[in-house]
């Protein structure tokens, strides 16, 4: 019986260990020094906030565990030997393994400002960082984000619910300005506005201040500005895990370099997640794709070569969502920050600038390319079709009502949003979707 | 808005504290008059008699006065039976004369009880009514002989004498009640309406305007559970425990001790003298308080989810059903001296819709009698499955449904506390299903007795037995104390999710033959977990969302919540075609391989 041992119990590590369970009848050992059991990242916010507590943000009973034969291990490992295929752990104990799988996930980046080892600086990664937040902001009255990101943005939404109030700075123009395009952007800095978030656009940290205690008292931008706060959030980006094999033969870039079947340069060694980095990866995709779905699709795949079927990775049309306080992104296909060559966009923004929707389309094919969607849920199956079976702009725009996924009752924007593509493209117009009896009663 | 929400608190809080207080408030005293008005005439004087240090005496509390009316029903019960019990002495005689002729006979009585006074006639006649079966009989031991007169003489105690003499279980509970209440005295009887605006008044007033201002005070329209798990009333904390109580005293004074609670309905008097021309029963006051509930609370609702037209079309549903066919529509008929119907309670969960005084009444009422009558048939036999077809049980759980309607509104603060574990599920099934083929046994029962005018079904089982046993621990018990009492220890829905029975029956068409599905968006789940806290039924949402799945439950009562609070637009409440909709776990984004899982 083969022994797969596992690096991480996160949405990667604990994908891959169900589908083996399911593929095979192989030994499996989840490592995890951060907690017993496997819970869901993206929700540590919900349990500051109070939404959750952490046992409602996993996603398994503890007994699916035993149940599934899925051995869990809480250690930190300090090292593995690749040659001898064993796994040293800080307590002093070991284990061997058949085949390894590398999970470990990533970690904030910290670009060494003056300060930011100060106690009440911070960044929000781990279930310890949500420890540590919630002892560094007791009492705390001013705080300070720095980086627009997700992670920033939820940072300032947890502060915020706490009654905490949020100095977010970020360097560029508007809010998660590498990913979003600016109309988009702008209304998420509305959004953040109406909430009391003091945004300052296009600002930079110079230094973290110390309070003569060894704790924050405030900070300074790059113009001079001073800042009171008792907290700092670090929340600029994170960066692949490779501590583990950083200095050892497994290949590393800024991530653990691996091939299209998620294989690292060491046989039997895979690297799924956060922590890997596609040494070719496939057109439109970037090497490095820290989000949750990723992680989940490589554990999925990894399983199969795991278990004898090699398999390669190849993710389908990109997707992701978010939520910026109370308004939901859905995001399918590629949307890039600036249009790129050869394409344009068709944008339409709701009245109260909380929904709008970006299609962006090759300019003389018409093709779709990507969609961006603020405040309005459209189907992931649709969309999934249309892009990949590149349909053009005005078949997507007539057939919008189609993707909707709003629950019932909800306002219907696609017959504005159609009446606006009609305006901008008079010679392709598509047919407006009428109101039913009950929207016309109660609009 | 801060300063506004605070004094609506105060104002709250000073009114529940003086609804607590007029319990207190009224002093009793019991007229000869009171007794002369609700006890019948042959009663009177052996009441009276012994009830001498009762009458005209001035009580402060209820409590002492209840402790003595129930002295005073068993004393007249022990007198009673001593005086027309047939004694030892007797039933030896009766053996005696009997056994030496080897055959029981009914005419051995006379020589027996030949008295001409009215105990020994009573004996004698309650003899015959009672024995009758014993008559020619033929006895080959003295001790069967003696079995079988003990047997008769323990039914005329028990079922003769104090019904005629005394004060049965059921009389002294109604007395007790009507007593006390017509012996109340004091401000609530005379300002009734002046305790109204005390105390309804400023819980009304104080609840509104604590409420209003979160508009404002909450920020933007969106999900808002912001403390949630952190707060003493919504994570099983001091508040929520002290809630908790409040609710299960109240139901067990509501079903079981009504006579306690007399301030609190004569308080409503002049309401229910308003409504429908009469003075208020328990279960006006009942009514009253629970439409209250579900409208304040509702207003609660409207302005927690305004982001979200599903949940306030809902809202307004339950809101309406509640005010309009469970409260006045009811109580307008009986003004109207028609039957009183509420037009969308449905059996089973309506238990005693076939009880015989109901059948009767209905019938006996002309036209509209017949077509409420046919109404409530014909929404179990088609309203509920045709509806469910269409919508998902939904229909009625959340948007009609007087329970539902509590639970929504009144219990929305509680919907985190529902158990999601698989063990919790698997109870569940049990327990709900076992309440409806009790409902469903107990009715075949009733129905057997009305037709059949015997009270044994399959000769062993006594149906008015069952259906009082149904009433007391399915109908008061579970659906009212468990069921709101514990609103803050285990959620909002612990009735319509581990006892209705009509639940149970919507749940089935649902599960089987409906076009209703919680739509799970293709991979885009984050298994965070929101949908699965924040569903009041305790379906572990997640579970499916996050294999891509579709939720089809048959506890799924439709509250919408699941898709209102998941960040991430994964789950939508649809009626779509049945084809695709028992989906195959597929999740998107991964073209490595089908990734079925």
């Amino acid at each position: 019986m083969q022994h797969t041992v596992i690096i991480g119990n996160g949405i990667a590590g604990i994908t891959a260990a169900r589908h083996i369970r399911k593929l095979s009848d192989n030994k499996i050992t989840v490592i995890s020094g951060e907690t017993d059991h496997f819970f869901s990242r993206t929700a540590l916010m919900y349990i500051y906030m109070g939404h959750m507590k952490f046992e409602h943000t996993k996603p398994y009973e503890d007994w699916f565990w035993s149940k599934n034969k899925i051995d869990l291990m809480k250690e930190w490992v300090s090292s593995i030997d690749f040659d001898g295929k064993s796994i040293a752990f800080k307590n002093g104990s070991s284990l061997t393994y058949d085949q390894l799988i590398l999970a470990t996930g990533s970690q904030s980046n910290f670009f060494g400002w003056p300060g930011q080892d100060l106690e009440g600086v911070q960044g929000l990664y781990s279930y310890q960082d949500l420890e540590l937040m919630e002892a560094n902001t007791k009492d705390v009255k001013n705080a300070v984000i720095l980086g627009g990101g997700l992670i920033g943005v939820e940072m300032a939404e947890m502060l915020h619910s706490r009654g905490i109030h949020v100095t977010y700075l970020i360097r560029e123009a508007h809010f998660w300005g590498n990913m979003l395009p600016k109309e988009e952007g702008t209304l998420i800095d509305n959004h953040l506005a109406e909430h009391g978030i003091d945004l300052r656009a296009e600002t930079e940290l110079d230094e973290i201040l110390d309070d003569g205690n060894g704790r924050v008292k405030g900070i300074k931008t790059k113009d001079g500005k001073i800042i009171d706060c008792q907290f700092v959030g670090l929340t600029v980006g994170v960066h692949p895990n490779i501590d583990l094999v950083k200095d050892s033969k497994v290949e590393t870039d800024r991530g653990i370099l691996v091939d299209e079947n998620l294989q690292t340069n060491v046989p039997d060694v895979y690297a799924i997640g956060d922590c890997a980095q596609l040494k070719n990866p496939p057109p439109t995709r970037r090497p490095i794709e820290a989000v949750w779905y990723v992680g989940r699709m490589m554990g999925e795949t990894v399983a199969h070569s795991i278990t004898g079927n090699k398999t390669k990775y190849q993710p389908g049309v990109w997707f992701n969502s978010a939520k910026f306080f109370d308004i939901e992104y859905h995001n399918y296909g590629t949307v890039l920050p600036e249009c790129p060559e050869g394409c344009s966009e068709f944008y339409w923004e709701c009245h109260d600038k909380k929904k709008c929707i970006k299609v962006i389309y090759e300019t003389n094919s018409l093709k779709v390319k990507g969609v961006n969607l603020f405040g309005i849920r459209n189907r992931h199956e649709v969309w999934d079709q249309w892009l990949s079976q590149g349909k053009e702009l005005d078949y997507i725009i007539e057939n919008l009502p189609e993707a909707n996924f709003d629950p019932e009752f909800f306002t219907h924007w696609e017959g504005e949003i159609q009446e606006k593509f009609n305006n901008e493209f008079p010679d392709r117009s598509v047919s407006v979707r009428k109101k039913g009896f009950l929207e016309k009663i109660f609009a | 808005m801060k300063t506004i929400q605070l004094t609506g608190l105060a104002l709250f809080i000073a009114g529940f504290t003086l609804f607590i207080v007029s319990f207190f408030i009224p002093s009793y005293k019991v007229t000869e008059g009171v007794v002369g008005s609700l006890v019948e005439e042959s009663k009177q004087s052996s009441l009276l008699e012994s009830a001498g240090d009762i009458i005209n005496k001035d009580y402060a509390s209820n409590i002492s006065l209840i402790g003595d009316l129930n002295r005073l029903f068993e004393e007249i019960n022990k007198t009673q039976l001593a005086k027309y019990s047939i004694s030892d002495e007797e039933k030896a005689e009766i053996q005696k004369v009997n056994f030496s002729t080897g055959k029981f006979s009914l005419s051995s009585l006379d020589q027996i009880f030949s008295g001409e006074n009215q105990i020994e006639a009573f004996k004698k006649k309650a003899f015959n009514d009672y024995g009758g079966w014993m008559d020619d009989r033929e006895y080959e031991s003295e001790q069967e002989l003696m079995n079988h007169i003990n047997n008769v003489t323990d039914n005329i105690q028990k079922y003769g004498i104090i019904s005629q003499f005394g004060f049965d279980k059921y009389q002294s509970k109604y007395l007790k009640y009507a007593i006390v209440k017509e012996a109340s005295q004091g401000s609530i009887n005379n300002n009734s309406i002046l305790w109204i605006l005390l105390t309804y008044g400023l819980c009304i007033v104080g609840g509104i305007a604590y409420l209003l201002p979160n508009k404002t005070l909450d920020g933007p329209a969106g999900i808002k559970n912001n403390g949630i798990f952190k707060n003493a009333m919504s994570n099983r904390g001091w508040l929520g425990i002290l809630t908790g109580t409040f609710l299960i005293v109240f139901y067990i004074l509501l079903y079981f001790y009504p006579e306690y609670m007399t301030a609190w309905i004569i308080t409503v008097d002049p309401i229910s003298q308003f409504l429908k021309g009469s003075d208020a029963g328990r279960f006006f006051l009942y009514g009253f308080m629970y439409t209250l509930a579900i409208l304040v609370m509702g207003v609660r609702m409207l302005i927690k989810y305004r982001h979200s037209k599903y949940q306030v079309a809902r809202t307004f549903s339950v809101m309406f059903f509640q005010t309009a066919f469970a409260f006045l529509i009811p109580e307008i008929l009986l003004r109207l001296n028609q039957p009183y119907f509420d037009f969308k309670n449905i059996w089973p969960l309506d238990y005693d819709f076939f009880f015989e005084n109901e059948l009767n009444t209905l019938v006996q009422s002309g036209g509209l009698g017949i077509f409420m009558l046919g109404w409530g048939l014909g929404l179990i036999a088609l309203g509920v499955p045709i509806f469910v077809y269409f919508f998902g049980k939904r229909w009625y759980c959340s948007w009609v449904c007087g329970c539902g309607g509590l639970a929504e509104t009144l219990g929305d603060p509680y919907r985190q506390l529902s158990d999601k574990s698989l063990k919790a599920w698997k109870i569940e099934r049990w327990s709900i299903h076992g309440v409806l083929v009790f409902a469903v046994v107990m009715t075949i029962g009733v129905l057997y007795t009305y037709w059949t005018g015997s009270s044994q079904l399959f000769g062993v089982v006594d149906t008015y037995q069952m259906r009082s046993v149904y009433g007391a621990w399915i109908g008061a018990g579970f659906a009212g104390v468990v069921g709101t009492g514990f609103y803050p220890f285990m959620g909002n829905r612990v009735w319509c999710r581990f006892g209705c029975p009509l639940a149970a029956y919507l749940g089935i068409v649902q599960k089987f033959k409906s076009r209703f599905r919680i739509t799970t968006n293709g991979g885009q789940c984050i298994s965070c977990g929101n949908c699965s806290t924040y569903c009041e039924m305790g379906i572990d949402v997640r579970w499916y969302a996050q294999r891509g799945q579709n939720i089809i439950r048959s506890s799924c009562v439709g509250c919408g919540v699941c898709s209102s609070v998941c960040p991430r637009g994964v789950l939508n409440l649809e009626n779509r075609d049945e084809d695709g909709r028992f989906n195959q776990p597929i999740l998107l984004g991964n073209d490595s391989f089908k990734v079925s899982n």
